[in-house]
């Protein structure tokens, strides 16, 4: 451990991307993620790349398009109410199939809503980030090693499926310290781009960046061959932990900082003699639909630990079809979910009470 | 988490230094390969606001950073230990600022350490380090480190052009270290 | 045989969809051969448009990216950054430019961000059938201004070229028309000093061509730049609004 040091969430997330080679990040100020451009703001001058506060949200990620059809890596930060305004500039990505890393550090909503922590982009991130059929991938870290480690991570993703990698975590993950080893991490072998703007040099035929098609079929055409792609990440892709699963009556489903309080809540329930265990989403999309399912045939109820109104109990609902009972433990608005309340709910659900009831 | 763990509460207001400190308490922790984990309350406000930070200590992986039953509590204005005190966990250790917060602690469960700490780094031409008064008693108090460690881990975190910073920082420590209530 | 005329290599083979009598073909031709002549087009770099000029991508023979609406000069911000060794330029309308796209154009402008713009002024929205634009004229009917633009309801014309003469980013704005062959030969003049800009690393170039819109004007297409000369140029009168490194570039 003497090689760790101690870093803020925002600020792993940084240098995450700056161990994966992005030299250009382009954003605007917004609580609790601003961390992220300052660290960048000291640190790209220095290595030759570019930071630029833009003069919106919506600049921003349509500057990070502008830099990935040149074929950098280039990324964007923000917070919720800023990734409403982000929407437009993530459909455009999926459209013209470039890949760039975009951070959500969650705060409460909706509207300008509060800056204490969240997880009510849920839906955003999983479903409806922008107008159209497409997905992002979403990784959702759950300590402040996992944040350098998945916004490094999430740049090789998003070159190798030439998709949009978001980052979704929340103010705790953002602003809190822990140590972390940045030794570790050397991008791999470079992803050939022949569809980048380099300019032709009169060389070659020239490339196009587009994502408008007027002709109906060609346009769901597109669409087709790009979820031909997400099927793939779906299957290759998917990625969660398990914490004392194998025996697990109860199953507590939680991601982000929310899994953090619920292993306290494992842990005190298991002192009380009830099999827990947590399975934590990693991906959010895709969501680890599989592990779900198979642990329910042998789980007798679940929980949903969320810091929003159940948007991702519904995925587990889905995940497990229905065929046991999800029991949900929420708060939202910036009010954190305590380790008791989580215990609580799994106390209910040992008892095989109706979660409706 | 095994009683070992120090689940550790400072707070007070903004521009006191309590993210500071708890920043100490989560460097000395990783000098000492244990786990730790630093909270910070964040808001609007950029000083004179309320301000909390929870630390974890602990050789077993942390699960939630969020510390809602300190085992170890800072407290640096009143308002502070009107909420914290009643949620310390039974055993705990309470470090209070007695020149800014003119009351006694109610617990009878816990131990209570009353450190004019404000008033003592005033004294000695150090007003804005009260913080690190109290921490440096708190040290003590409960073993984390001794003296000279606990220097060392303030040589790690102030930045080497400020020199003049860690050499009252350290001063300061010294103070807490030796400050013997006359009880 | 000798050729005494031949098209530029910079435009593609494709056959253009602009409405007949439309000055965009004129003014894709000017930029298409300001970057041919000045040996620039294989590091060119163009982003299109929303509007009419949304299909700039199939005619100009060089790497394009089809921009989101008004997004074009945050988007060429972007591959200017990456690219610095490249020609960025962005071709917009005025209704991408001025309304949508009015802090995008500002802003690029203000970090004289190295890129030019060709910013078209028809005082329309084509694309869309015909609504009032930012620069529509005081009294013009559109679609949306059925009984003419009233300044108490719609405000008044948009002058970009004169706003942004006061933005210190910018290193060269000049306001042309297309209506004449004289004045075709002065919006070539001004396009290739405006690459010329870049090129020499000055800044933000934009040209503001003040161009025709027969099909939405409900005018046959002499008619119409006779509009333009009678309405549109005493509000939008041409000339340089800024010029930072005056002949230097240019000669």
């Amino acid at each position: 451990m003497a090689s760790k040091v101690l870093m803020k969430g925002n600020e792993a997330i940084a240098e995450g991307a700056l161990l994966a080679g992005c030299r250009h990040y382009f954003g605007y100020p917004i609580t609790p993620q601003t961390e992220i451009a300052a660290y960048m703001a000291k640190k790209m001058p220095k290595l030759g790349g570019t930071f630029l506060q833009a003069e919106s949200e919506v600049a921003a990620i349509n500057m990070v398009i502008g830099a990935s059809a040149a074929g950098r890596r280039a990324m964007t930060s923000s917070s919720s109410p800023g990734f409403a305004l982000k929407s437009e500039g993530l459909s455009y990505l999926a459209g013209c199939d470039l890949p760039a890393v975009v951070v959500n550090i969650q705060r409460g909503g909706p509207g300008l809503g509060g800056i204490q922590p969240s997880q009510a982009d849920y839906y955003h991130a999983t479903k409806s980030a922008g107008h159209g059929d497409f997905r992002m991938l979403v990784l959702a870290p759950n300590s402040v090693q996992e944040m350098l480690d998945y916004a490094f991570e999430a740049f090789e993703l998003a070159d190798k499926y030439r998709i949009t990698a978001m980052l979704l975590s929340d103010g705790t993950l953002g602003q809190m310290m822990e140590p972390v080893d940045t030794a570790t991490k050397v991008p791999g072998p470079s992803i050939d781009k022949p569809w980048a703007l380099t300019g032709t040099g009169e060389q070659r035929p020239p490339n196009l960046v587009n994502s408008l098609y007027l002709t109906p079929e060609e346009l769901e055409g597109t669409v087709f061959v790009r979820y031909d792609r997400y099927k793939v990440i779906e299957e290759k892709e998917t990625r969660y932990e398990e914490y004392l699963t194998d025996d697990a009556d109860i199953v507590v489903v939680a991601y982000g900082a929310a899994s953090r309080i619920a292993q306290n809540a494992i842990d005190a329930a298991r002192r009380d003699g009830l099999k827990t265990g947590l399975l934590r989403p990693i991906t959010l999309w895709p969501f680890p639909k599989k592990p779900l399912f198979r642990l329910a045939q042998k789980a007798t109820a679940f929980v949903a630990a969320e810091l929003s109104m159940g948007q991702m109990a519904e995925d587990v609902e889905l995940a497990v079809r229905c065929q046991r009972p999800v029991f949900l433990c929420r708060r939202t608005g910036g009010v954190m979910i305590t380790p008791e309340e989580v215990l609580q709910k799994i106390r209910e659900a040992a008892l095989g009470q109706d979660p409706a009831a | 988490m095994s009683a070992e763990t120090k689940r550790i509460l400072l707070a007070g207001f903004g521009g006191q230094g309590i993210l500071f400190a708890g920043k100490f308490l989560a460097s000395l922790g990783l000098s000492q390969e244990r786990e730790v984990s630093w909270l910070p309350s964040y808001g609007p406000e950029m000083r004179g606001g309320t301000a909390n930070c929870s630390v974890i200590i602990s050789r077993e992986r942390i699960g939630s950073p969020i510390v809602s039953a300190p085992n170890i509590l800072v407290c640096m204005n009143g308002p502070s230990l009107e909420k914290f005190e009643p949620a310390m966990e039974g055993g705990g250790v309470l470090f209070y600022d007695s020149s800014l917060i003119n009351r006694q602690a109610v617990r009878d469960d816990i131990s209570v350490f009353g450190i004019p700490a404000t008033q003592m780094a005033t004294d000695h031409q150090m007003a804005a380090l009260a913080n690190v008064v109290l921490l440096g008693k708190l040290l003590r108090e409960t073993g984390l480190c001794d003296e000279g460690t606990a220097g060392q881990v303030m040589q790690d975190i102030v930045p080497g052009r400020k020199q003049d910073l860690l050499e009252a920082n350290i001063r300061a420590l010294a103070l807490g270290f030796r400050y013997e209530a006359a009880v | 045989m000798t050729i005494v005329f031949d098209k530029t290599k910079a435009l593609t083979e494709a056959a253009m969809h602009y409405c007949p009598g439309c000055t965009h073909g004129i003014i894709h031709r000017l930029v298409a051969e300001a970057l041919d002549e000045l040996g620039l087009l294989g590091r060119a770099i163009g982003v299109a448009p929303v509007g009419c000029a949304v299909f700039a991508y199939n005619y100009f023979n060089c790497d394009m990216v089809q921009a989101a609406h008004g997004r074009a000069p945050a988007v060429a911000t972007g591959l200017k950054r990456a690219r610095p060794e490249c020609m960025v330029f962005t071709y917009q309308g005025d209704g991408d430019l001025a309304a949508i796209g009015t802090a995008e154009t500002i802003h690029a402008a203000m970090r004289g961000e190295n890129i030019t713009v060709i910013f078209v002024n028809n005082a329309i929205y084509g694309m869309t059938g015909g609504q009032m634009a930012p620069t529509t004229l005081l009294g013009q009917v559109t679609q949306t201004t059925p009984y003419g633009r009233d300044k108490a309801l719609a405000g008044s014309p948009l002058r970009v070229s004169e706003m942004l003469g006061t933005v210190d980013g910018a290193a060269y704005v000049e306001r042309v028309a297309v209506d004449s062959v004289k004045n075709v030969r002065g919006a070539k003049r001004a396009i290739l000093k405006a690459f010329k800009t870049q090129a020499a690393g000055q800044g933000f170039s934009l040209v503001e061509v003040i161009s025709s819109c027969p099909t939405n004007w409900g005018l046959e297409p002499p008619a119409a730049l006779e509009w333009l000369r009678e309405h549109m140029l005493p509000v939008y009168p041409l000339g340089v609004y800024r010029d930072k490194i005056g002949d230097e570039v240019a000669a």
